[in-house]
């Protein structure tokens, strides 16, 4: 990649006033550091996952409201987690986890439960009982 | 307190890391340098394990690694140290920077705050250095961002202890000793040795038969998965190549550069004419990640377009091999 070839695109980075750093040749070969605020090609490879993420939010979301899954399964999803990270920060096993996936089960739980998924998703737990934002809105 | 440590920015942390650190004591190796010796050049594809839905690529070896073989290969004696409780990690942290050590540590990305949400991805091998404490805030040098950042003790706690794949539990490291003159050109050339056998290894997942093996899934991915998912899985292959912490071309660029450095060091022509085509090699890996995208640009599909994208993967494989190869028998 020669110097000037490095692309300047806008990226999520410039956003927060961070640029990166990449390797190119200079006019006589050199190599040498350039400062870049982005390339095109891996925004769009970066939105493609974003959007597959706000997907899963969006499903999730309208499940919850159909009263098939917990709100634990919506913000699970919200902090881009799967089962067994979720499990490995609440400390609690992943067979439970999934069970508290459950909406009855989920009415059923202790406040200290609650409280350690309310911790891991830094809200209180009547947010975590509240109903799940609209996912259409 | 605040120890006179000067923050210079990286392609990648971990070299970032490494390459500041030993600045501090003064040690002038470059980031390039860093990554040649320590070899960090690799390829593996990891079919069986999903990271965010797709299959795990790694143009990288593990975590810590890079860091590790510099050490050893150099001389230099590293303390390493990982903790089960927070409170004791937050001790021992406090104490080295109270004895005016700046301390490496492997975080993870969630919960980092700096950073722009989309590239907050649960990802636990990212590493910065705390040169200082000031009130109840943490100085932080992260050799990816431009500028050095702060973070509030709380903050520090939850991204040394997040979870997941390769938890770093507190994981933290100082430089203890340094050696008293070292062989810059042995190191490199065990350096270079060590990159062309994982690259050239005679194993499915690693190097060279791994991005066959990832040409020949390209090929059968549409019919066996659907587009959507072939799409989203090259799209975690271009990430895993561009994004932050690469310096472009799946690390290739940087390659190059150490090559090249090399090449001036030893006086070495022909690693320095490696380069180039090392150079070369990284810009068709660009030119790789670029005919992705354009699948996402112009939504345009039709089995042709992958079947062209797995000829382009051999091709690299190829040029690659032959590299590797011929830079084995120079050094």
């Amino acid at each position: 990649m020669k110097k000037n070839q490095v692309p300047q695109d806008d990226g999520s980075l410039a956003k927060k006033n961070i640029s990166e750093l990449c390797y190119a040749v200079d006019e006589n070969g050199r190599y040498t550091t350039v400062h870049s605020t982005g390339w095109e090609a891996k925004t769009l490879a970066l939105n493609e996952s974003l959007q597959l993420i706000e997907e899963r939010i969006a499903d999730t979301g309208h499940a919850v409201l159909a009263g098939k899954v917990s709100p634990i399964a919506y913000y699970m999803e919200l902090h881009r987690m799967d089962v067994a990270l979720l499990a490995s920060y609440v400390g609690i096993h992943r067979w439970f986890v999934k069970r508290h996936f459950h909406p009855k089960r989920f009415l059923k739980l202790k406040e200290k439960t609650l409280q350690k998924y309310a911790d891991v998703f830094g809200i209180t737990i009547e947010q975590l009982k509240a109903p799940v934002p609209n996912p259409n809105t | 307190m605040k120890i006179d440590f000067e923050h210079h920015q990286s392609a990648h942390c971990e070299n970032g890391v490494i390459s500041n650190l030993l600045k501090y004591r003064g040690i002038a190796i470059s980031e390039p340098m860093a990554f040649g010796i320590g070899s960090g050049l690799f390829f593996v594809y990891l079919p069986f394990i999903k990271v965010n839905f797709a299959p795990g690529f790694s143009y990288r070896p593990m975590p810590g690694k890079i860091f590790r073989r510099l050490a050893k290969r150099l001389g230099i004696k590293v303390h390493h140290q990982r903790f089960s409780s927070p409170e004791r990690a937050k001790v021992i942290l406090d104490e080295k920077l109270r004895q005016g050590i700046p301390v490496g540590l492997q975080v993870g990305v969630y919960h980092l705050t700096y950073f722009p949400d989309e590239y907050r991805f649960h990802f636990n091998a990212h590493n910065l250095v705390i040169y200082g404490k000031e009130a109840e805030n943490y100085l932080v040098s992260d050799p990816v961002m431009d500028y050095p950042t702060m973070l509030t003790e709380k903050e520090l706690e939850r991204v040394r202890f997040a979870k997941g794949a390769l938890p770093p539990k507190g994981h933290l490291y100082y430089l203890e000793r340094l050696p008293d003159n070292f062989d810059l050109e042995k190191a490199i050339k065990k350096g270079i040795r060590q990159t062309c056998n994982d690259m050239l290894a005679p194993v499915p997942i690693v190097g060279v038969a791994a991005m066959r093996w990832v040409a020949r899934n390209i090929r059968k991915w549409p019919q066996k998965i659907g587009l959507k998912k072939t799409n989203h899985y090259l799209g975690q292959l271009i990430r895993m190549q561009e994004e932050i912490g690469t310096g472009g071309g799946g690390f290739r660029f940087i390659y190059a550069a150490f090559l090249q450095e090399a090449g001036t060091l030893l006086n070495n022509p022909a690693l320095t004419q490696h380069s180039e085509e090392m150079t070369g090699i990284g810009d068709a890996w660009r030119d790789f990640a670029l005919d992705i995208s354009r699948i996402y640009k112009n939504r345009k599909s039709g089995e042709d377009v992958y079947e062209r994208l797995a000829d382009q993967l051999l091709d690299i494989a190829k040029r690659e091999k032959e590299f590797f190869e011929k830079l084995k028998r120079c050094v």
